[in-house]
């Protein structure tokens, strides 16, 4: 029987919110059960339910998923959401490998020590205005089309756009350049799943307070 | 263009003027392309780094492939300049008209067009989380090179101690689960490969890594006896050694850091 993918995850983005955000773009309801404590954690591996002993893990389909792109591979393509063959699924990985790039570098950006957060913002900002934003913009316009990939919305554009509203959180000035990016971003927002997802009330997560990285560090005993 | 299917003696490669018609390897149920098609060719430093898990699966699927080794900073720049570096970033593998960036794209579609990623979705997603496992660890060693003599000693102790207690539990007991001789869908996959270049990788940091898992010691010995796989671990193949400093001080200068 197939009941809803759920979502195993501390309360927060981390390594989950590109599935969040997959799963909310394709219409896909889910559920979610956060680690709350160390003892929530050790409780999933102790069960056999993580096969690296890791989460992100998604329950979907009776499978027990484990390791972020295996996850968001399976329900792309589940979803229809991953090209038409084999050569557009190849440009498809090629760009959100590149997003993937770029927002573990925002993502790290939460535990980074508070003496060299402004070095890694400032890094973070060169890589998006000299690297990320002009490779997408371009390939938006070689072809002039609406989206990355065969001229239909796949998983690149809506990481994408992930990634453009966490660059916009850090600063709204790096996509004034950016026209293709801008039109891309307004364009996948307005979709009705999306736009809904976008809304407050949501399973979309905020960024992480010091109250909720406090927690995170005790789940996963970081330094 | 035209596909042609040529049947042939097993383990033979039918070479024409610098094209690529496939082979047979022994058995039929291993690799054999069978179309025709120009050799990928590799961008990347004369060296491991994160081309050679591309180097092994290009090879594992029996697939004849060009490199072009970047050893001076203007062969990188003229990549950069001429546009073909989406990210600006190597590894870059040229093949089917496309010029593909970004190791796992590079890494899945290869998978994909060899047969070498399961029969369905299901396998692969299996495949899919093995390899993703493989290479976090493959990345550790990678980036082992890099590292000053003090940060480099503690890096292979981490590196050896999750092989043994997070990585290599889980296929040994994939492997114990279903008894067959590939990790996925009883059929040589990705995985297989994967894992192979990572036992082996790993036991070049520790010898006896593999000394508590008796199934791994045969599947390594299993995989490494595939006749295209035999082949790459020959002398003379394209197969890159260890990390030297000559490597670590070209990457150095060419990517500035």
């Amino acid at each position: 029987m197939a009941g809803k993918p759920m979502l195993h995850y501390f309360n927060g983005r981390g390594r989950m919110e590109s599935t969040r955000w997959l799963l909310a773009a394709a219409g896909v309801e889910f559920e979610e059960k956060f680690i709350e404590t160390a003892e929530d954690l050790d409780k999933l591996r102790n069960d056999g339910s993580l096969m690296f002993q890791q989460v992100p893990m998604v329950e979907i389909d009776g499978l027990k998923l484990a390791q972020t792109r295996a996850i968001l591979n399976y329900i792309a393509s589940k979803y229809n959401l991953y090209g038409k063959d084999i050569k557009e699924r190849a440009l498809i990985d090629m760009y959100s490998e590149g997003v993937a790039d770029l927002g573990e570098m925002v993502l790290l950006l939460s535990i980074t020590p508070p003496g060299e957060k402004e070095a890694k913002i400032a890094q973070i900002k060169e890589r998006t205005l000299n690297r990320y934003f002009p490779a997408f913009e371009k390939v938006l316009k070689s072809h002039g089309q609406d989206y990355l990939v065969g001229n239909k919305l796949s998983r690149a554009d809506i990481h994408l756009v992930e990634l453009l509203y966490y660059v916009e959180e850090l600063d709204s000035s790096l996509i004034a350049n950016f026209p293709l990016l801008k039109a891309l971003k307004a364009r996948v927002s307005s979709f009705p799943m999306v736009k809904k997802f976008l809304q407050p009330g949501s399973q979309r997560k905020p960024p992480l307070d010091e109250e909720s990285l406090e927690k995170a560090r005790k789940i996963f005993k970081l330094k | 263009m035209v596909t042609c299917r040529f049947f042939l003696q097993s383990g033979h490669i039918l070479r024409v003027q610098g094209l690529v018609i496939g082979g047979f390897g022994k058995h039929g149920k291993f690799p054999h392309p069978g179309v025709m098609t120009a050799k990928p060719k590799l961008y990347y430093f004369r060296g491991r780094g994160r081309m050679e898990s591309i180097r092994w699966l290009l090879a594992g699927a029996g697939v004849e492939f060009e490199e072009e080794f970047l050893e001076k900073k203007e062969q990188y720049e003229k990549l950069v300049n001429d546009g073909r570096l989406l990210f600006g970033q190597v590894p870059l593998v040229e093949m089917d008209g496309m010029e593909l960036t970004q190791t796992r794209a590079i890494l899945s579609y290869v998978a994909a067009k060899f047969n070498l990623y399961g029969k369905d979705l299901r396998d692969r997603v299996r495949i899919d989380m093995y390899v993703d496992g493989t290479l976090d660890l493959m990345m550790m060693v990678a980036l082992l090179h890099f590292k000053n003599p003090e940060e480099k000693e503690e890096t292979i102790d981490l590196i050896v101690k999750k092989a043994k207690t997070r990585y290599l539990p889980v296929f040994e007991k994939v492997l114990k689960d279903h008894g067959e001789d590939f990790l996925v869908g009883n059929k040589f996959s990705w995985a297989d490969i994967q894992l192979l270049e990572a036992i082996l990788t790993v036991e070049e940091l520790s010898a006896s890594v593999l000394s508590d898992f008796p199934l791994l010691k045969a599947f390594k010995t299993r995989i490494s006896n595939i006749p295209t796989i035999k082949k790459f671990l020959q002398p003379g193949s394209q197969r890159k050694p260890v990390p030297d400093q000559h490597y670590v001080d070209t990457v150095r200068h060419i990517l500035q850091f």
